[in-house]
């Protein structure tokens, strides 16, 4: 069976399993989500399943991404996010219909995000640098990248080297969450543990690949 | 605050009266054992309540047998609290009585509030 939904992050909160112990639980809209189109290895060159997830206004789309839920009398709603997920064997025919209870409680899954955005920040924030030392008439070192590379040889910073910069704002992946909550009737999916990205932001679930 | 978020919040856990710092309470626990589930108490002064809706806890203080100072905090909703009994009211200054943990004996007493 194909697994994989696409869903709006809701927030956190705290529920008591069957023991009483209190479990944090982040909360996802996901769903109904409509297969807009299988990829196949001989048509395509890999094999994904593409999901379409929230209804729009039609006027909200332009005509080719019309006509792409369209075509081959699908007629599925007019959506406004479709998301791939890169499958082996996709299972599952064009037009159908992925729901929350796809996935079970107790299993794990991967819960893809956008991480929140910080803007321009130095090497001491984003990427755990020391900065400078703090006394011994230090000024205006303490939080300084330092070196960034050698000298005459390489004569360069070499590329993909790390420093200041954007952070944030990246596609992440929480791995391993254990599925908590399922409601079909609300469209509504738990999570165990913090998933990446702001409320409201747009989320993919997948089955755990290292289980 | 998201009303789907709050749906799922756990419920409010009813027999948990009102509860004050400086309170002596009794909170019935219940405890799994192997397969058996039984209750003990813990008996002590509210230290503080944390106020925080859903994620409210309070946190009660007792002096063991041998003079070691317990505290346990317990979160106001949880389904292992059997019930609380509030014995005596105390009147007290403040919403955190952390004062408490460097007194013993007559010293760590509180004057009762009726």
């Amino acid at each position: 069976m194909f697994k994989g939904l696409i869903g709006k992050k809701i927030g956190m909160a705290q529920i008591f399993d069957e023991d009483g112990v209190a479990i944090p639980v982040t909360l996802i809209e996901a769903g109904p989500c409509y297969v807009t189109q299988v990829r196949l290895p001989e048509k395509d060159g890999y094999s994904a399943v593409q999901l379409g997830f929230e209804e729009t206004k039609p006027k909200r789309l332009t005509g080719g991404e019309l006509g792409h839920l369209k075509r081959n009398s699908l007629n599925l709603p007019p959506l406004r996010f479709l998301r791939e997920f890169r499958v082996k064997n996709p299972e599952v025919s064009e037009g159908d219909v992925v729901k929350v209870d796809v996935f079970n409680v107790g299993e794990r899954v991967d819960v893809v995000g956008t991480s929140k955005g910080r803007g321009f920040q130095g090497g001491v924030k984003r990427y755990h640098f020391k900065g400078g030392p703090k006394t011994h008439g230090q000024s205006d070192r303490h939080r300084a990248p330092g070196s960034r590379s050698s000298g005459t040889t390489p004569g360069r910073v070499y590329k993909g080297s790390r420093g200041p910069g954007h952070m944030g704002n990246d596609r992440v992946t929480a791995q391993n969450l254990k599925v908590a909550i399922v409601d079909p009737e609300r469209n509504l999916i738990g999570v165990k543990g913090a998933i990446p990205g702001a409320r409201g932001g747009l989320v993919l679930i997948k089955e755990a690949r290292k289980q | 605050m998201n009303d789907l978020l709050k749906s799922i919040e756990a419920p409010v856990n009813e027999q948990i009266p009102e509860l004050h710092p400086g309170d002596g309470v009794s909170v019935h626990v219940k405890i799994k054992e192997g397969g058996r589930e039984r209750i003990q108490e813990f008996k002590g002064t509210v230290l503080y309540v944390h106020r925080n809706g859903a994620n409210s806890t309070f946190t009660v203080r007792r002096v063991a047998s041998n003079g070691i100072g317990v505290e346990r905090t317990f979160p106001m909703r949880s389904p292992r609290i059997e019930k609380v009994v509030v014995e005596r009211h105390s009147k007290v200054r403040r919403a955190r009585l952390f004062f408490l943990r460097e007194r013993t004996g007559k010293q760590a007493r509180l004057k009762q509030k009726f």
